[in-house]
């Protein structure tokens, strides 16, 4: 055969396998057959997938395959892209959140994200926190604001680093303080979940190194899920690992054993490197 | 399968091949071409503008400084009635003052002329001057007035006292004869040797050699200088004493009849002192006699002409008279109509923007509005203007001239540009804050009203401003709904009230026969230009004031 392996895997083995080795006890989220269509064109095919509380969970795969279509569900951002559509179920600590009676509002407050790419606001580090609480109701006034941003800012390891500079502009900072300005401000809101898209994926390995430091804290109080490309930081950071294949979540189970002895095919090949 | 030892073709390209060398030194010379278009357009834009600005200045500084003569007015208490001060005779009071610097002119036609130095608004000046200080009547005070626009434009050196008395043909006419030889002057009278056939002919039969037709003699004479030209625009060459000249010549000596002789005639006025002078002027007609010269150089030996800087231009109402006209109306009119383009428009237009960009579905309708609000933006202002007549003052019975009613049709022109400023402005916010707050739980109006509208204002106010400083420098459409109306007061100022605009004022002025209103109309161009540059510097201002980098 002259071809690359790619075809002549998919014709051994049926895209619609999932292997799915471990389950999960008393999930923080459940998703039962998730698809996304953007328009015409299917991005995402009947995910199931449960995650685990107070733990980090990576979703790996080769590019375009749907992790960020799938994470993006979590919070339902896929809302905002007017062409896309999701079916299935999500829940929530057993709360469909695609229940028409659900506030999204809300559920993103409960929800935070991190960008691939910091997006700190173009105002000052303390409006950059204070924002989400304010505009939720999260502070009773000023001290207690100011409370919660100093606690936010201490639990994403940025307050000695910016204390002095509060009231500068966050956009101000290097891209590593960004991006720990950015968890600061998705912890502000108080949530349970954090969702993270790749978010090393602009940083050099020492600030790499102090964001995956945050995220193995913030496990003990946070349900974390984070989408990336090393392979080296989901082993060192998750504790579950799901595995996308161009819209498929092919294998899922504990870190080490979908790192140490993949079942299926296709995540061997990704994981030892024959494509993508 | 081809055999591939055969023909090898080299992976490499060869960069050093002359043909590959040809088309770097054709790049390098095609990226010079392009910079010198480019050099060379912006070169001739910046000397086009600089010929524009050059031009209005020297045209226009005259306009802000006034000739003012100072009067010392006596406010008579038996000529001013303190309680109905306007009723006074001020003209009266006026000229007394002015004829007391010249006691020597007594008769009634020059003190006419005289009193036309003065401005016809001096009157009203002093009106104004005592209705503000009644506590002054019964003093001698002094008040500067201006004078009146002749000898604005005098003093200013803009017109001079005389000019070219002959127009640039008859010169030419001048100059043929003196290519001739023929001019000479003789006991200091200018001549001109013509050779002429003494007709017998025109010696009538009764009468004898004395009442013969010397004149038609001379025409046929003369002409014979100007074979080629038709006109018989050279008969006042030649001085009115011509015919005179030769009749004595044939009545001393009879003989002559029937003869062709050769006589020296003396040459006009004007070509006498071309010859005689080089140059032949006459007074200004402007001016309607030496002695107003004479008049007026004594007022400035006695120091008490003045030219100082014109806040009648800024403080002034319209006037017939130029040298009193000012643009008061005009800046009032102007600003209050931008005030209503500006609340009408910078809500809508953001709003409706918002709408299209962030909230709208995307389908036929909301496609065939944006279509329609990007062929609004090119539809000429004059459209505008009529749809304003059409609709606001025939329709609705809105009042006309009102600026009210300028600045809705003005908002109609600005509305499309500022829709689409604050569109492009809203479409440069990177997604990525959109995202960062809705990923925090900002609902979708708090995105807007929090972050991508602050975002976009400094975008949004470039594009407002320069819309306004269209609608301010637009004249079309407030001339048809009636925004030029003459209005010689400032005491009306309102929405609703009758108003002059910037444009339509320079309009009106540029349309004026006196020559005052020449650099009155620069002057104006200058100040609406200075309002122009003053707006865009706010927009580039608050550009950098409120640009926030991300
Ligand atoms: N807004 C969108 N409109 C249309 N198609 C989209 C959109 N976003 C994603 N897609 C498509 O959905 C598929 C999955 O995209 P997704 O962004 O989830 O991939 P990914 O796994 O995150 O890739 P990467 O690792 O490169 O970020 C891709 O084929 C992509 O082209
Ligand atoms: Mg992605």
């Amino acid at each position: 055969m002259v071809k690359g392996s790619l075809t002549m895997d998919q014709q051994v083995v049926s895209p619609e396998t999932t292997t799915t080795r471990s389950v999960v006890e008393d999930p923080k989220i459940t998703s039962g057959d998730v698809s996304v269509f953007y328009g015409a064109k299917q991005a995402l095919f009947d995910v199931n997938l449960d995650i685990p509380r107070y733990a980090v969970t990576s979703l790996i795969g080769p590019s375009g395959c749907g992790k960020s279509t799938y994470l993006r569900c979590i919070n339902r951002m896929n809302d905002t892209i007017p062409i896309a559509r999701v079916t299935g179920e999500i829940k929530i600590d057993d709360q469909d959140i695609y229940d028409p009676d659900l506030d999204v509002v809300e559920l993103r407050a409960r929800v935070g994200m991190v960008f691939q790419k910091p997006n700190p606001f173009p105002k000052s580090i303390f409006e950059n926190v204070a924002y989400g609480p304010r505009i939720h109701g999260l502070a009773k006034g000023k001290t207690d604001l100011e409370e919660l941003v100093t606690t936010s800012l201490e639990r994403a390891g940025l307050w000695d680093e910016v204390k002095d500079r509060i009231n500068e502009p966050g956009t101000g900072l290097s891209g590593g303080q960004q991006q720990r300005l950015c968890i600061a401000r998705a912890i502000a809101t108080k949530p349970d979940i954090i969702l993270m898209d790749e978010p090393c994926s602009a940083l050099d390995p020492i600030a790499t190194a102090k964001v995956e430091e945050l995220m193995m804290e913030l496990r003990e109080k946070y349900t974390i899920v984070i989408v990336t490309h090393s392979m080296a930081q989901a082993q060192r950071v998750s504790q579950k690992t799901a595995f996308f294949h161009i819209g498929y979540m092919v294998e899922y189970g504990d870190t080490k054993q979908i790192f140490e002895d993949p079942q299926d095919k296709r995540t061997q090949d990704y994981i030892f490197g024959r494509f993508g | 399968m081809t055999d591939i030892s055969q023909a090898q073709p080299s992976i490499t390209h060869d960069w050093s091949s002359s043909t590959a060398r040809r088309r770097v030194r054709r790049r390098y010379g095609a990226d010079r071409r392009l910079q010198l278009y480019g050099l060379a357009a912006i070169g001739t834009a910046m000397a086009l503008l600089g010929i524009l600005f050059t031009s209005l200045i020297y045209a226009g500084y005259a306009a802000f400084t006034t000739t003012k003569v100072e009067l010392g007015v006596f406010l008579d208490p038996e000529k001013i009635d303190k309680d109905n001060i306007r009723a006074a005779n001020f003209r009266k009071i006026v000229r007394d003052a002015f004829f007391s610097y010249f006691p020597e002119v007594q008769n009634r036609t020059e003190k006419r002329n005289l009193s036309k130095i003065l401005s016809s608004g001096a009157d009203y000046i002093v009106r104004d001057y005592v209705v503000r200080n009644p506590d002054k009547i019964g003093e001698l005070v002094k008040i500067s007035v201006p004078v009146s626009d002749p000898f604005d434009q005098l003093y200013k050196g803009i017109i001079p006292r005389e000019i070219d008395a002959l127009s640039y043909d008859r010169i030419a006419l001048y100059r043929q004869l003196e290519s001739r030889g023929v001019l000479s002057v003789v006991d200091g009278v200018g001549v001109a040797k013509t050779t002429l056939f003494v007709d017998p002919a025109q010696v009538p039969e009764e009468g004898g050699v004395e009442a013969a037709d010397f004149q038609r003699m001379i025409d046929e004479g003369f002409r014979s200088f100007f074979l080629a030209e038709p006109s018989r625009s050279f008969y006042e060459i030649l001085s009115r004493n011509a015919a005179e000249t030769l009749r004595n010549k044939v009545v001393a000596d009879p003989s002559l009849v029937g003869k062709t002789i050769e006589i020296n005639l003396p040459l006009s006025s004007n070509y006498d002192n071309l010859l005689q002078k080089g140059e032949a002027k006459i007074r200004n007609p402007r001016f309607r006699s030496d002695k107003e010269f004479a008049w007026f150089d004594s007022l400035i030996q006695r120091g008490l002409i003045s030219t100082p800087f014109t806040w009648e231009l800024f403080f002034n109402a319209d006037s017939r008279f130029p040298e009193l006209a000012g643009l008061a109306g005009a800046l009032s009119g102007s600003f209050l109509a931008l005030l209503v383009c500006f609340l009408l428009s910078f809500p809508i237009g953001i709003a409706t923007a918002t709408y299209l960009e962030e909230f709208a579905p995307k389908n036929r309708i909301t496609d065939l509005i944006e279509v329609n609000i990007n062929n609004l933006a090119a539809v000429p202002s004059v459209v505008f203007g009529l749809l304003g007549l059409a609709l606001f003052l025939n329709t609705f019975g809105m009042p006309r001239s009102a600026p009210l009613v300028g600045g809705m049709v003005l908002a109609l022109m600005t509305l499309p540009t500022i829709i689409v400023a604050t569109r492009a402005a809203l479409k440069s916010v990177p997604p990525s804050i959109r995202e960062a707050a809705l990923g925090v739980g900002a609902s979708k109006h708090q995105v807007m009203l929090h972050h991508v509208l602050p975002l976009a204002m400094p975008g949004i106010l470039t594009g407002t401003i320069i819309g306004l400083a269209q609608a301010l420098g637009e004249t079309a459409p407030l001339l048809l709904i009636g925004m030029n109306a003459f209005i010689p007061s400032v005491d009306n100022v309102g929405l609703t009230q009758p108003a002059m605009a910037l444009p339509t004022q320079i309009f009106s002025w540029a349309d004026s026969p006196e020559r005052g209103f020449v650099s009155r109309t620069s002057a104006a161009i200058l100040v609406l230009l200075g309002f122009l540059v003053l707006m865009n510097l706010l927009a580039v201002y608050l550009r950098r004031r409120f640009e926030k980098k991300w």
